[in-house]
C-alpha cells in the first residue's frame, strides 16, 4: 500500500472519531443542561472545552460556543471541520475505500455544510449532532462491511483508537480534576459522553461512584468507548500492519504498543487512583503520541536511502 | 437558420420541438422517428413528464451521492456541481456505429504510425507528403523523443476522437485527442444510472454493453509490459484536477495503484513507488499528466506534478509511459488538415471517416480565399484548446473579423481556418419537455496488441439551445450513448 494512502486512510479516520467524539460530548452535556444546576452555564462550558481538549481563556457565550463546536467551519476542532478534513483524507484515496463509505462520508459532509447557515436557531445544533452520531455509526457500519479487510482497513482501526486513546484521557481528565464540586448529573453526563450510560450500570448498577466510573472507563476491556479497549484495538492493528509488511524493522513499534497495553492491562484503579489519576492519564497521552510518531517514521515517511538498503 | 415546422404537430411531450437545418438523432425530415429509435420515442410519448422529473432528480442525487461532480475549490462555499446529465439516450444504429469503428481504427493505425516515423526515419518528410517545418513547429513536438524506441511502437494507447455529424447525416473528425484524454469514466457511470432507470426499455433495444472497458483499458497497459513484469500505476495530477474523479474511478476498477508524482522515485533509472512496505519496482504508468509537467529535468522546471528523472529511466527502457511523450503532434490543429494524406501514406486506403474541411493559413491561395470570406469561416488558432484563441465568422463585429485578419497575416502557422458547421440536434429532456440539443460524439479508442473501441463513447450536448458549444465548462453536459446490437 502507498505511503501517503496509508497516510490519508489513518487521517480520515481520527478526523471522523474526533468529529463523532465531540457530537457525543455535546449531545449528552446539551441534554443535561436543561437541568437547573448549582454549577452556572459558564462553568459548565469551560469544562466541556476542556474536556475536549480546547483551550480558553476568559468568558465563554455559550450560544457562541455551542455553534463554534458544532458548525463554524473557521473553527478547526468544530464538528463541521473534522467532517470535512476527514472527506478531504477520503476524497485523496477514493479508489482505496469503497463506494459506499465514500457516498456515507460525502453525504454527511453535505448533511452538516448545509445546516450551518441555520445553526443559530436554538435546535438546530443538536439536529447537527444527531446526524453526526446516526451517520458515524452508519459509516462505520458501512466500513466494517464493505471494505476489505486487509492493511488499509487496519490503518483505519489505528487513526480511529488512536484519536479515541487520545481523547478518553482528556474527558477523564476534565471531569476528574473537577470531581469535587460535580454532582450526579454530571457524572451522567460523563458516561454519556462516552456512550457509557447503560453498560456501566450493567456492571456497577445505577450507583454513581467516581472510583467506579474510572475503573470502567479506563481499564474496562470489553467496553468499546474505555481506554483499555482502544489500546487493545490499536495495538492489534499495529500488530496486523506489521504482520503485512516485513521489510522495516517494526518490533519498536510493537515495543511501544505493547507497553502501553500492560500499563494498562496490569493496573488496579486504587494504585492508580493513589498515584494521581492526572498523572496516570498524562502518560498514556505520551505513549500514544510516541506511538502515533513511531508509526509515521516507519510506515509513512522513511528516508529513500534506508529504504534502498534495506 | 429558418426553423422549419414540422409537416404535423408533434404529440406531447414533442410539441414545439422544432426540427431545423441541422441532422436530427431522432427524427426524420417531417417528425417521424428515424427506425432505430422507434422503442424510445414509444417510451417517450407514455412517460408523463412527472416521471421523467423524478427519474431526472434520482438520476441527479445519484450522481451527487457518488461524488461525480466537479469541485470549484474553496471548503468554505458548497461549490461542487454534478456534471450536467441529460436523460434521454443518443442513439446509434448498428451499421453506423461499424462504419465509425472501421473508420477510427484505420485513423488510429495511421497516425500510430506517423509517430513512430515522425520521431525515427521522418520518410513522410523526405516524401514531400507533409513540409518538415509544419511537424517542427508544432507546440507539442517533442524533441527529446526523437531516436526513443517506445514499446511495440505503440504511442498512442489511450485516443478519445470527437466526431460530429453534419447534415447530410455522416460522422466527421473534428479533433483527435491524443494526449490524455478525458471522460471516460463519465460514460460508465451514466450507464451505470441509465440502467437502473430505464431497465425495461434497455431489454427492448438490445443496447451493446461498454462496462468492459476498464477490462479493456488494463490488458491494453499490459500489452506494453515488459515480459515477465507488470506493475501498473495510474498516475495523476492530484485530486485539485479536474479529472480527478475520473483518474481514481479507473484505477480502482482496474485494480491498480494511483499515484501521484510525490509516491514515486527514480533511482539508478528504475522507478519506485513508496509504499508501507518500502520501495516498489513500477513498470507501465498510465500517466494522466501533460508531457510538460511528468519530469522537471526534462520538460518544464517548475513542474511539482512529476517525478525527477523519470524521463531518463523511460529512455533507458526501464519504464512504460502510456501515452508516449510527444503524441500532441499527431493531433495538432495544423496536422489535423494532413491526416487524410498521412492515412493514404501509411495505409494505401482512402479515410473511412473524413475531416471536416480545413483551409491552411500557410497556403497562399487558402489564406486569401479565407481572408475575403472570413466571415463565413471558423478561424482557430492551433496550439489552443477549449474555445479559447478562436473567432467565429458568423458572430463576429467587423473590428474581429479585421483583428483576425491582421493575426493571420503575421502568423499564418498559428491559424487554420474551417466552415461553420452545424452538429446534429438529439433530443433531450428540458424543463419537462423534450427539444432538440446540439451534440457531439467522443468514442474512446484503446490501442495495444490490438485495437479495441467500446460501443458507444460520450455524447456531448449543448444544453443552451441553439448553442454549439459542448464544452462542460461552457453549459456543456452529457448523455447516455446507446449502439444497438442491429
Amino acid at each position: 500500500m502507498l505511503s501517503r494512502v496509508a497516510d490519508s486512510l489513518y487521517w480520515m479516520s481520527r478526523y471522523f472519531e474526533r468529529a463523532d467524539h465531540c457530537a457525543r460530548v455535546l449531545e449528552a452535556n446539551y441534554n443535561l443542561m436543561l437541568n437547573p444546576s448549582k454549577v452556572s452555564a459558564e462553568e459548565r462550558w469551560h469544562r466541556i472545552m476542556a474536556s475536549l481538549g480546547i483551550a480558553t481563556v476568559g468568558g465563554i457565550d455559550p450560544q457562541m460556543a455551542m455553534i463554534q463546536l458544532t458548525g463554524d467551519p473557521e473553527q478547526e476542532s468544530s464538528i463541521v471541520s473534522c467532517i470535512a478534513t476527514s472527506r478531504e483524507n477520503a476524497g485523496q484515496v477514493r479508489e482505496q475505500i469503497s463506494s459506499e463509505m465514500w457516498e456515507r462520508l460525502n453525504r454527511l459532509y453535505h448533511q452538516v455544510t448545509k445546516t450551518d447557515a441555520l445553526v443559530e436557531t436554538d435546535s438546530d445544533p443538536l439536529r447537527l449532532v444527531a446526524a453526526v452520531r446516526e451517520g458515524a455509526y452508519q459509516f462505520q457500519g458501512v466500513t466494517a462491511a464493505t471494505m476489505n479487510h486487509g492493511e488499509g482497513w487496519q490503518f483505519i482501526q489505528l487513526g480511529k483508537y488512536m484519536e479515541r486513546s487520545c481523547a478518553l484521557p482528556v474527558l477523564l481528565d476534565a471531569y476528574f480534576s473537577t470531581a469535587g464540586q460535580a454532582d450526579d448529573l454530571d457524572w451522567v453526563g460523563l458516561l454519556s459522553s462516552c456512550a457509557a450510560f447503560e453498560s456501566y450500570c450493567k456492571v456497577y448498577t445505577a450507583d454513581l461512584k467516581p472510583d467506579c466510573m474510572a475503573e470502567f472507563l479506563l481499564l474496562n476491556p470489553e467496553f468499546p468507548y474505555s481506554v483499555r479497549y482502544a489500546v487493545e484495538r490499536m495495538s492489534a492493528a499495529i500488530g496486523a500492519i506489521s504482520g503485512t509488511s516485513f521489510k522495516h524493522a517494526t518490533a519498536r513499534i510493537e515495543r511501544i504498543a505493547g507497553r502501553l497495553r500492560a500499563f494498562l492491562a496490569y493496573a488496579q484503579i486504587a494504585d492508580v487512583m493513589a498515584g494521581g489519576l492526572h498523572r496516570y492519564l498524562d502518560s498514556v497521552i505520551e505513549q500514544c503520541k510516541s506511538l502515533h510518531a513511531a508509526v509515521h517514521e516507519v510506515y509513512i515517511d522513511y528516508p529513500i536511502q534506508s529504504a534502498l538498503e534495506a | 437558420m429558418p426553423a422549419q415546422s414540422a409537416d404535423r404537430p408533434m404529440p406531447a411531450p414533442f410539441s414545439g420541438y422544432a426540427i431545423d437545418a441541422a441532422y436530427d438523432e431522432m427524427f426524420r425530415a417531417g417528425g417521424r422517428p428515424r427506425p432505430h429509435y422507434k422503442h424510445l420515442y414509444t417510451q417517450l410519448l407514455n412517460l408523463p413528464s412527472e416521471e421523467l422529473l423524478r427519474s431526472k432528480k434520482e438520476a441527479d442525487l445519484s450522481f451527487f451521492n457518488q461524488g461525480i461532480t466537479f469541485t470549484v475549490y474553496g471548503r468554505t462555499a458548497g461549490t461542487e456541481q454534478i456534471f450536467p446529465h441529460d436523460l434521454v439516450p443518443r442513439i446509434i444504429s448498428s451499421s453506423e456505429w461499424a462504419t465509425i469503428e472501421r473508420g477510427l481504427t484505420q485513423r488510429i493505425t495511421a497516425l500510430n504510425l506517423f509517430l513512430a516515423d515522425v520521431y525515427h526515419e521522418r520518410r513522410i518528410v523526405k516524401d514531400r507528403i507533409i513540409p518538415g517545418e509544419i511537424i517542427y513547429t508544432c507546440k507539442h513536438f517533442r524533441r527529446q523523443m526523437q531516436g526513443v524506441r517506445v514499446p511495440h511502437d505503440v504511442y498512442v494507447s489511450v485516443v478519445g476522437t470527437d466526431l460530429i455529424r453534419l447534415p447530410d447525416g455522416r460522422f466527421v473528425v473534428l479533433e483527435d485527442n491524443l494526449r490524455v484524454p478525458s471522460g471516460v469514466s463519465y460514460m460508465l457511470t451514466s450507464r451505470k444510472v441509465m440502467k437502473q432507470i430505464f431497465p425495461a426499455l434497455f431489454r427492448k433495444c438490445g443496447v451493446r454493453p461498454i462496462e468492459q472497458y476498464s477490462q479493456a483499458l488494463l490488458s491494453t497497459l499490459r500489452s506494453l509490459a515488459p515480459e515477465g513484469r507488470s506493475t501498473i500505476v495510474l498516475l495523476t495530477p492530484g485530486i485539485y484536477n479536474s479529472a480527478y474523479f475520473e483518474h481514481a474511478f479507473l484505477a480502482k476498477q482496474m485494480g491498480i495503484e494511483l499515484v501521484e508524482g510525490r509516491d514515486l522515485v527514480v533511482h539508478d533509472n528504475k522507478v519506485y513507488m513508496r509504499t508501507t512496505s518500502g520501495l516498489q519496482r513500477v513498470d507501465v504508468i498510465y500517466r494522466r499528466v501533460d508531457d510538460d509537467f511528468v519530469d522537471p529535468l526534462a520538460f518544464r522546471p517548475d513542474s511539482s506534478l512529476g517525478v525527477a528523472g523519470l524521463f531518463n529511466a523511460y529512455r533507458a527502457g526501464n519504464v512504460v509511459l502510456a501515452n508516449a511523450l510527444g503524441t500532441g503532434v499527431a493531433d495538432d490543429k495544423g496536422i489535423y488538415s494532413y491526416v487524410p494524406k498521412i492515412i493514404r501514406y501509411y495505409l494505401g486506403e482512402d479515410p473511412i471517416v473524413e475531416n471536416v474541411e480545413t483551409f491552411m493559413m500557410t497556403d497562399p491561395a487558402q489564406r486569401a480565399h479565407v481572408c475575403g470570406n472570413i466571415e463565413k469561416y471558423v478561424v482557430k488558432a492551433v496550439g489552443e484548446s477549449g474555445g479559447y484563441g478562436m473567432l467565429i465568422g458568423p458572430h463576429s463585429s467587423r473590428s474581429q473579423q479585421a483583428e483576425f485578419r491582421d493575426r493571420i497575416m503575421a502568423d499564418p502557422r498559428n491559424y487554420i481556418a474551417q466552415p461553420t458547421l452545424t452538429l446534429s440536434t438529439a433530443p433531450c429532456f428540458m424543463n419537462g419537455r423534450i427539444e432538440p440539443r446540439h451534440v457531439d460524439l467522443r468514442p474512446y479508442v484503446l490501442l495495444g496488441d490490438k485495437v479495441t473501441i467500446v460501443p458507444g463513447g460520450l455524447t456531448r450536448v449543448a444544453l443552451r439551445k441553439g448553442s454549439l458549444v459542448v464544452n462542460s465548462s461552457q453549459g456543456g453536459g452529457s448523455k447516455d450513448t446507446w449502439v444497438l446490437q442491429n
